[in-house]
C-alpha cells in the first residue's frame, strides 16, 4: 500500500471510532428512553409478580440505575473486550450473535453475489443502445425490482415454488433432524437468496447502465477507439473500469447490511439471522445484544466505506496520483 | 402487510398443495421462540409450550380444568389426609401438604426424580438473586420436609383453597443444576445447563427430550428412553418458529409444518378463512378458554366514575352480534371474567343484554342529553367523548374497536380510537394508568384464578408500589376486597362457590371492566391425527402429548 494512502485510512478509522462511540451513546439512550423496561413487561404479563419481585429483578438486571450510568459501565467493559450477557438468551453476547451473523452473512453474501452477477451484465446490455428494446426491458425489470415489496415477493415465491410446485422448502435453515447435506442447505437457501437478489438487482442494474452511458461519451473512450482498440477491450478495459466506481460505492455501503440482516426476508422465511435478532433484542430491551448488533452493523458500514476508498484507489489512477 | 395477507390468501386458495406429512415425525409451527428453557426463569408462553413436551410439572390442570397429578402419585387433599392444617409459630394457621413422586419418574439420563430435586428447586426459587421471576409460591413455602427419596411435605405459611396446586414448582435436576447454582447463585440464570448444555438428556423428565436446537429457528425433540408413561405416537417432533402468520400459513400448505399450535399460532380470523378453503385437508379445532378480552375502565375519569355510564356503555354493545359477525360465533360473550367452563361460574348472574333504549335511558339519567350532531352533552355543555386504547397490529382488536365505535355512536357517544405498540401500551400507558378512559386487551389465567391482582384495592399500580398489581381501572371496593380475601382461604367448595357467585354479581354490577368475550385459539392439525385436546387455559395441550396419535 502506498504511503500516501496510510494517512487518510488511519484518519478514516479514527473518525469511525468516534462515530461508533457516538452511536453507542445514542442507541443506548434511545433504548433507555423507550417506555417500559423488561421487568415492567414481565409484571404486566404475569399477575403473580409482586412489587418485591419487581424491585428484586430490576436490581438483579441493573435496571434500577440511570441509563447513563449503565452506558458508562457497558463502555468500560466493552473497551476491555467484554460485551456482557444477553438478557434474552442468557448467553454471552458473542455466543448469541455468532450463529446469527453466520446465517446472515451466508444469506446476504449469496444474495449480493447473485444480484451483482445478474445486474452488471443487464446494465451493460441496456447501456449498449439507450432507448432500444433491451434498454426498455432492463429498465422495466429494474423498476419492478426496486418497487415490489420484499415481503410480497418472498410470499409469492413461497406460493409458487413451495406450495404449488413443491420444489423447494418454504423456509428454515435446513430440514430439522434430516441429513445436514449441502443440497439440503442450498435448497433452503434458494428462495430467500432469490428474493433478496431480485429485490436488489434493480438498483445495481440502473447504476451500471447510467454509469456506462455517461462513460461512453467521454474523450478517452473516443481516443481508445481511434487508437484501434477492439470494442471488447474498450468496453471492459476502459469503459467498465470507470463505470464500476459508483457501483463499488453502493456495494461497499451494502457491507453493513451483510451483518445487520434483512428483517423482512428473515421473518418470511423463518431464517434466524441478525435482522430478527436485533429486532427481538430491541423489542425485548436486551441492551447488550441490541447495542452490539447495531454497532456491528455500523462498524461494518464504516469499514465498507474505507474499503470503497481503497477500491477507488485501485480502480482510478487519478485517486492514486493525489 | 394487510393487503399482502389478503392477496396471499387469495393466491393460496388457488394453490394446489403438494407435500404429505411423514408419520414417524410431526412438525409444529409456533409463532415465537422461547428465550430460555430454564423452567423457573422468565415467564413466556413459548417456553411453557416447548417445555410441556419434555418437562412435567408435579401438578397441572387437565383439559377438563381439573387439578391432576402429572409427576405425583395422588393429589393431596384435606379429605384424604395428605394435607393437614397446622399452627405456625406465632399462632397463625398454615398447611402441610405431602406429595409422593411417581416411583418410575426419571430424568432423561436415568436418574430418578427425587425429593432432593424438590428441595433444591425450592432453594433456587427463594434465592433473591437466582433470577427466578415469580417467587410467590416459593416464598409461601416455609419449609420442605423430605420424608424419603420420593415423599416430601411442603409447609405453607397460610391456608389457601388451592393449597395442593403446585404447578409453578417446576423441578430442576439437582444432580446437574446444583453445582452450577452453588458456584454463584447470582450467575445461575446465565450458567444454568438449560442454556449452556440444552441437549443434556438429564434436564428433561417428560416423554420427549431436546435433541437439538437452532436458536430462533427450531427445536428437535426425540423420545425420552426413560419415560415410563404411555409411548408417544411420534419418534420425533420438530418445533419450527415462524413469526409471520402469512408465512406460517404458506408453510402449512407447502408441508413445511404439519400442524399449527393453537397456543401460539394463527389469529382466529385467519384460521377461519383457511378453514373455509382447506377444511377438507386439515382438522380445525377451536375451543374458547380463559383468555378474557375486555375493556378496562379508568375509574379516575369523572365520566366513567359514574356506574350508570358504564352500564350504558355495556348495554349499547351488541356483543353477540359482534362475535357472530367477526368470529363466526366461536368466541362466547363474557358475562364477567369467569368463563362458563369454570366450575365457579355463576349461572344466575345476569349477563348484560344488548339494549340501546336502556343505554339511552341510563345516559339521560346520568345527565348526558342529546346534543348537536347527535353526540350527548352534559349540563356544562361538555361532549360525551371517550378514548379507547388498544394494541397496534392486532387485527381482531382493531376490528372490534371499530364495531364498538359504530355501536356507541348510535347512542350518542363519540369514541376516539388509539393504538399503541404492545410494549408501549403494557410497559407504560396501561401499567401506569395513563389511559384516559378505556383500554382493550386480554387477561390469561388459570381455572379458578382469584382476580386479586386485577380487583383488589391494594393492587392499584402506583409509583409507591413500583407499579406492581394489575388493578388498572383503580377499582376500590371494600366488599370486593373482602370477597377476594375470603375466597382465597375458603377450602370448602360449596361455600367457596357461593363467594364466587357474590363476586361475579358485584363485578357485573360495578363493572370495573366491560366484559367482551373469551378468546378461542385455533388448532390446525393434519387429517388423521387425533388425541390432541386443547385445554383453554395456561397449561398447554402438549402436557398430554403421549395421547397424540395417527389414526
Amino acid at each position: 500500500m502506498a504511503l500516501g494512502l496510510i494517512r487518510p485510512v488511519v484518519s478514516r478509522l479514527g473518525q469511525s471510532a468516534l462515530v461508533l462511540l457516538a452511536m453507542s451513546f445514542v442507541v443506548y439512550g434511545l433504548m433507555g428512553l423507550m417506555p417500559g423496561d423488561p421487568i415492567d413487561l414481565m409484571i404486566a404479563g404475569d399477575p403473580r409478580l409482586t412489587a418485591a419481585d419487581a424491585l428484586r429483578l430490576k436490581a438483579l438486571y441493573g435496571l434500577d440505575r440511570p441509563w447513563i450510568e449503565r452506558w458508562l459501565g457497558w463502555l468500560t467493559q466493552a473497551l476491555q473486550g467484554e460485551f456482557g450477557y444477553s438478557r434474552l438468551y442468557a448467553l454471552p453476547v458473542a455466543a448469541a450473535m455468532l450463529p446469527a451473523i453466520a446465517n446472515t452473512a451466508l444469506l446476504m453474501v449469496s444474495a449480493l453475489t447473485l444480484s451483482l452477477a445478474i445486474a452488471i451484465p443487464l446494465g451493460l446490455w441496456a447501456a449498449r443502445k439507450p432507448g432500444s428494446a433491451a434498454d426498455i426491458l432492463v429498465n422495466l425489470l429494474a423498476f419492478a425490482s426496486v418497487s415490489v415489496p420484499v415481503f410480497w415477493l418472498g410470499l409469492m415465491l413461497i406460493v409458487l415454488f413451495s406450495v404449488s410446485l413443491g420444489w423447494l422448502p418454504a423456509g428454515g435453515l435446513n430440514t430439522i433432524g434430516g441429513p445436514d447435506s449441502l443440497g439440503d442447505r442450498l435448497a433452503h437457501l434458494a428462495l430467500p437468496v432469490s428474493t433478496l437478489a431480485l429485490a436488489g438487482l434493480g438498483q445495481f442494474a440502473r447504476h451500471m447502465r447510467a454509469a456506462m452511458i455517461v462513460e461512453s461519451g467521454r474523450d478517452y473512450i473516443r481516443t481508445a477507439r481511434a487508437k484501434g482498440c477492439s470494442p471488447v477491450r474498450v468496453l471492459l478495459r476502459h469503459q467498465l473500469r470507470n463505470a464500476l466506481l459508483p457501483v463499488v460505492t453502493i456495494v461497499a455501503l451494502e457491507i453493513g447490511g451483510l451483518f445487520s440482516g434483512a428483517l423482512v426476508t428473515e421473518t418470511v422465511f423463518a431464517w434466524p439471522g441478525m435482522g430478527r435478532l436485533i429486532y427481538a433484542s430491541v423489542m425485548g430491551n436486551d441492551f447488550n445484544l441490541a447495542l452490539s448488533g447495531l454497532l456491528l452493523a455500523t462498524a461494518m458500514t464504516l469499514v465498507g466505506s474505507v474499503l470503497a476508498d481503497l477500491a477507488y484507489w485501485q480502480l482510478d489512477p487519478r485517486v492514486r496520483g493525489r | 402487510m394487510r393487503r399482502s395477507l389478503a392477496i396471499l390468501s387469495l393466491i393460496l386458495s388457488l394453490a394446489v398443495p403438494i407435500a404429505a406429512p411423514a408419520r414417524e415425525s410431526l412438525t409444529i409451527g409456533l409463532s415465537q421462540y422461547p428465550v430460555t428453557l430454564n423452567p423457573l426463569i422468565e415467564s413466556m408462553l413459548a417456553k411453557t409450550y416447548v417445555l410441556a413436551f419434555v418437562h412435567r410439572p408435579i401438578t397441572a390442570y387437565d383439559p377438563s380444568w381439573t387439578l391432576v397429578c402429572l409427576l405425583c402419585e395422588t393429589l393431596p387433599t384435606l379429605e384424604n389426609g395428605l394435607a393437614r392444617i397446622e399452627t405456625l409459630p406465632g399462632g397463625k394457621k398454615g398447611i402441610a401438604v405431602t406429595y409422593a413422586l411417581k416411583a418410575d419418574a426419571r430424568w432423561g439420563d436415568g436418574t430418578p426424580v427425587s425429593s432432593a430435586d424438590v428441595a433444591f428447586t425450592w432453594t433456587v426459587g427463594r434465592h433473591p438473586r437466582s433470577g427466578v421471576s415469580n417467587s410467590e409460591l416459593f416464598n409461601r413455602i416455609t419449609r420442605v420436609e423430605i420424608l424419603d427419596a420420593r415423599r416430601f411435605t411442603l409447609h405453607f405459611d397460610r391456608v389457601t383453597f388451592d393449597y395442593n396446586a403446585i404447578n409453578d414448582l417446576r423441578l430442576l435436576p439437582a444432580h446437574i443444576e446444583r453445582p452450577r447454582f452453588e458456584a454463584a447463585p447470582e450467575s445461575y440464570r446465565t450458567q444454568t445447563a438449560y442454556e449452556q448444555d440444552s441437549t443434556n438428556p438429564g434436564l428433561y423428565n417428560g416423554p420427549y427430550r431436546i435433541a437439538g436446537l437452532e436458536r430462533g429457528s427450531h427445536i428437535l425433540l426425540v423420545r425420552n428412553p426413560h419415560w415410563s408413561g404411555p409411548r408417544p405416537g411420534f419418534d420425533r417432533i420438530q418445533i419450527r418458529t415462524i413469526e409471520n402468520s402469512a408465512a406460517m400459513e404458506a408453510h402449512l400448505l407447502s408441508g413445511g409444518v404439519d400442524m399449527i399450535a393453537g397456543e401460539l399460532g394463527l389469529p382466529l380470523e385467519q384460521a377461519l378463512a383457511l378453514e373455509k378453503r382447506q377444511g377438507s385437508r386439515f382438522t380445525f379445532i377451536t375451543r374458547p378458554g380463559l383468555v378474557y378480552e375486555h375493556l378496562d375502565v379508568n375509574l379516575s375519569s369523572p365520566i366513567l366514575a359514574d356506574r350508570r355510564v358504564r352500564r350504558a356503555l355495556l348495554a349499547a354493545l351488541d356483543r353477540d352480534g359482534l362475535t357472530r359477525q367477526l368470529f363466526d360465533g366461536r368466541q362466547p360473550v363474557a358475562a364477567t371474567m369467569v368463563p362458563q367452563l369454570d366450575w365457579v361460574f355463576a349461572e344466575d348472574v345476569p349477563a348484560a343484554k344488548y339494549d340501546p333504549a336502556a343505554a339511552s335511558a341510563l345516559l339521560d339519567e346520568a345527565g348526558w342529553r342529546s346534543g348537536p350532531g347527535g353526540i350527548r352533552v352534559n349540563a356544562q355543555g361538555d361532549k360525551l367523548a371517550l378514548e379507547l386504547l388498544t394494541t397496534a397490529g392486532n387485527r381482531s382488536r382493531e376490528l372490534v374497536a371499530q364495531v364498538i365505535q359504530a355501536q356507541w355512536r348510535k347512542v350518542g357517544i363519540d369514541l376516539k380510537l388509539r393504538t399503541e405498540p404492545p410494549r408501549v401500551m403494557f410497559g407504560d400507558t396501561v401499567s401506569q394508568r395513563k389511559f384516559p378512559h378505556l383500554a382493550m386487551f386480554a387477561w390469561y389465567s388459570a381455572p379458578e384464578s382469584v382476580p386479586r391482582s386485577t380487583l383488589h384495592s391494594t393492587l392499584i399500580p402506583t409509583a409507591a408500589n413500583n407499579w406492581a398489581g394489575q388493578n388498572y381501572p383503580g377499582y376500590a371496593s371494600p366488599k370486593m376486597d373482602a370477597l377476594l380475601d375470603a375466597i382465597e382461604i375458603e377450602t370448602d367448595r360449596p361455600r367457596r362457590k357461593a363467594l364466587w357467585r357474590d363476586l361475579q354479581r358485584l363485578y357485573a354490577e360495578d363493572l370495573p371492566a366491560l366484559p367482551l368475550y373469551f378468546r378461542a385459539d385455533p388448532f390446525i392439525l393434519p387429517k388423521g391425527m387425533s388425541g390432541l385436546s386443547p385445554t383453554g387455559h395456561q397449561d398447554p395441550s402438549p402436557y398430554w402429548v403421549e395421547q397424540w396419535r395417527w389414526d
